[in-house]
């Protein structure tokens, strides 16, 4: 499993480029999560690639000869931080879900209750999430939404990007 | 300084021509007509009109092949634009660098499935470096500087700018400012290489025992041919071009193997699988050149030296990838090589394996000059004759298939920027187009267009264009009445059924139809009547010449590797092989 953040430049289209990039050379992406940064011209992206075999080299090369992408760094191969949120909407039965709940190392929270359903959010490690829906496999899924891993690397040295290249003529 | 106020249509033709652009390719329509009223009312650009969209990206292409510098295009939004996409792809696939440029509907129409509305920023995604849609007037000069820089820099590549007609509003005028720096973020590019790296390469070089170079297109964009040249001398060992490479080293001199590759030289092919040491400049291990990449130099250590670093390791992996400049690398190598006083006569003994592997199975250069029974012409000696009579010196374009193999085997290139094929994507229907933008480019030179019946029909409506411009190219014509390299694969891997390949009773006339464009027509079916036809051909200075030659309609391109086998598993006529 390889979490990859990116910054790209926040123009038309550039996200469709990240995006073709992968069908055009046969990538799968996992999960992908994009969102605007603290200086707008800019989003950033953590894409979850999970595929063995996949030359994870060519995929970073690949991205970065991407014009408008700024920045990528694997995350996986640093000391870095994910965690994925998940929004579950569940049919009410017998099954306890708070009993559930306090079993599983995942932040939690019940986010609203009637007699036919149950939506609660759960917050932390993919696998774990995964591990969750496994154990509900048997309950009845009104609604399943999660948000792709997010990522960010330990330690205060951030993604950033170089400065603008300024490319000077005569 | 006086403010100079222009329209958007206007400050894109002026940022063209302040990024020195000469000549563009094009055909007007709808959403470009502002652009093309502010063409009209300039002299700095001038605008070539093409008889089809897809012909304007192939001059542009050939255009900026034999000059090195970025060739331009203008299409019309929808049709006009789609049209253009297998060019962009084309000059894609071979880095080439074009800038070209899209009209589109409206901005307040995008969307609406508007009058000749595609989506060109989403159709031409994958097959451009980069592209633009344009959303504020103002912003041209800017963008068309941006689209130049990316073009041409680094790997080059073609960059497509999608204009809104609103924009291009001879009404709406704005300060033109043509920028004279550019901003670009984190737009990486690589120049020169490690110096430690380049003593690696030395070491790795010199130590070696049978080293071959081979050499590729990234080698000519980075005009690289003296390095390679000098390298090759300072070597002392065997050099091959790709087909994309053709002309960076000298055919005509003695290290030089030949192509290498699917239809490469028995000795290159031979070498390449030999080696010890495979140094690549500017060329991709792409699956015409390695065959099958599990089987391919087992025996041999890997330089790669490419201004593109997905390009390193993608297919092949290597021992030592230098990302850079081929010229700067080379020349960097070069004097080290220099510094170490390298005795080059260490690989003489594999230059001369190498030279008894050409005695062996080489290409027959000779087969136009030997006695021949029947009358029948073939392809090879078509090639043969042609360089006889342009003395070698001639930009020669060329469509895909049997013919263009032919020539890529035996018309020898001695200089970089002459032999202008499609090689990457393999589209019919570029030589003749292609051969337009070499003839605007150099006027005085001796332009051919190697082409075969089925290729040329699919830009043939360029003959009005050549005639409008008066461009004497000369089209040489293998024809075999059917779709050659087809039938050769039919022939070899289908049991001999001809799928769709022929069309014998259909074709047109040729010698007709070139003189119904008001060119010169010309037909040879006869070997003996074959250099006097051609010298006829080429001495009509001023006219187009469409030399229509009958060719054996059973002749293949040899050698072939065998398909899933190393390279050196090659066929080398319809009899012989080097495997069992």
């Amino acid at each position: 499993m390889n979490h990859i953040a990116l910054l790209l430049e926040n123009q038309p289209g550039a996200l469709s480029r990240v995006i073709g990039l992968f069908s055009q050379r046969g990538y799968n992406i996992d999960s992908l999560s994009v969102a605007p940064t603290q200086d707008e011209t800019l989003s950033r992206l953590t894409m979850t690639i999970g595929e063995e075999g996949a030359d994870i080299n060519q995929i970073l090369k690949q991205l970065y000869k991407l014009v408008d992408v700024v920045m990528v760094q694997n995350l996986s191969e640093v000391d870095s931080l994910a965690m994925e949120l998940a929004l579950i909407k569940l049919k009410k039965s017998k099954f306890d879900v708070q009993k559930i709940l306090q079993d599983i190392s995942l932040e939690n929270e019940i986010l609203d209750e009637k007699e036919d359903f149950t939506i609660f959010k759960v917050l932390g490690d993919t696998k774990v999430i995964e591990e969750l829906l496994a154990i509900l496999k048997k309950e009845e899924f009104l609604e399943v939404t999660r948000s792709g891993t997010l990522g960010v690397t330990r330690g205060s040295e951030s993604l950033a990007t170089n400065d603008q290249t300024k490319i000077s003529y005569d | 300084m006086t403010k100079e106020m222009t329209s958007g249509g206007e400050a894109l033709i002026k940022a063209l021509a302040d990024e020195n652009v000469e000549i563009m390719f094009g055909y007007p329509g709808g959403a470009a007509l502002h652009i093309y009223d502010a063409i009209y009312q300039q002299n700095r650009v001038q605008h070539i009109l093409v008889r089809h969209e897809q012909a304007a990206t192939h001059a542009a292409d050939g255009y900026a092949r034999a000059t090195g510098r970025p060739g331009v295009c203008l299409v019309t939004s929808g049709p006009g634009a789609t049209n253009a996409i297998t060019g962009i792809a084309t000059a894609y696939m071979d880095s080439i660098p074009l800038v070209v440029i899209s009209g589109q509907v409206a901005n307040h129409l995008i969307g609406t499935d508007a009058f000749q509305e595609t989506d060109m920023m989403g159709i031409s995604r994958p097959i451009v470096k980069h592209s633009f849609l344009v959303q504020k007037a103002e912003d041209i000069p800017v963008i068309v500087k941006k689209a130049f820089h990316i073009a041409t820099t680094g790997r080059p590549g073609p960059v497509v700018i999608d204009v809104p007609k609103n924009l291009t509003d001879p009404n709406e005028k704005f300060e033109y400012k043509f920028p004279s720096d550019l901003y670009l973020r984190s737009f990486a590019l690589y120049d020169k290489a490690d110096t430690s790296d380049i003593e690696k390469a030395a070491k790795l070089l010199t130590e070696a025992e049978r080293p071959v170079i081979y050499a590729g297109g990234g080698a000519i964009n980075a005009n690289a041919a003296a390095e390679v040249f000098k390298l090759g001398k300072l070597m002392g060992c065997p050099v091959t071009n790709t087909l994309m490479g053709l002309g960076v080293y000298p055919a005509s001199d003695e290290q030089f193997i030949g192509m290498l590759g699917m239809h490469g030289t028995y000795e290159a092919n031979m070498v390449m699988h030999e080696a010890d040491l495979i140094m690549a400049v500017g060329a991709r291990f792409d699956d015409r050149i390695t065959n099958n990449p599990n089987k391919f130099g087992l025996q041999a250590k890997k330089i790669h030296i490419d201004s593109d670093p997905s390009s390193i390791d993608k297919i092949i992996d290597v021992d030592l990838a230098m990302t850079g400049n081929a010229k700067e690398v080379i020349a960097q190598i070069n004097n080290q090589l220099e510094k170490m006083n390298f005795d080059s006569s260490k690989f003489q003994p594999w230059m001369q394996k190498a030279l008894k592997w050409r005695k062996e199975h080489g290409l027959n250069h000779d087969m136009l000059n030997q006695e021949s029974k029947s009358d029948i012409i073939l392809p090879q000696q078509v090639i043969q004759s042609a360089y006889k009579a342009t003395g070698g010196k001639a930009y020669v374009t060329s469509d895909v298939g049997q013919h263009q193999m032919f020539a890529a085997q035996y018309y020898h290139f001695n200089e970089p920027r002459k032999w202008i094929n499609s090689g990457g994507l393999g589209t019919m229907g570029f030589g003749l187009p292609a051969a337009m933008g070499v003839k605007f480019a150099f006027p005085d030179e001796t332009v051919a267009c190697i082409t075969g019946e089925g290729s040329i029909q699919m830009c043939i409506q360029e003959l009005s264009t050549c005639g409008q411009y008066g461009l004497p190219i000369k089209i040489i014509n293998l024809n075999n009445r059917a779709l050659g390299m087809v039938k050769q694969w039919q022939d070899m891997q289908y049991g001999g059924r001809y799928s769709s390949i022929s069309y014998e009773d259909s074709l047109p006339d040729f010698i007709k139809l070139a003189e119904s464009y008001g060119h010169v027509g010309m037909k040879v079916e006869k070997l003996s009547e074959l250099n006097d036809a051609m010298e006829e051909c080429f001495s009509l200075k001023d006219k187009l010449v469409f030399l229509d030659v009958y060719v054996d309609p059973d002749e293949h391109v040899y050698p072939m590797l065998k398909a899933g086998g190393d390279m050196s598993e090659m066929y080398l006529s319809k009899t012989i092989k080097t495997f069992e």
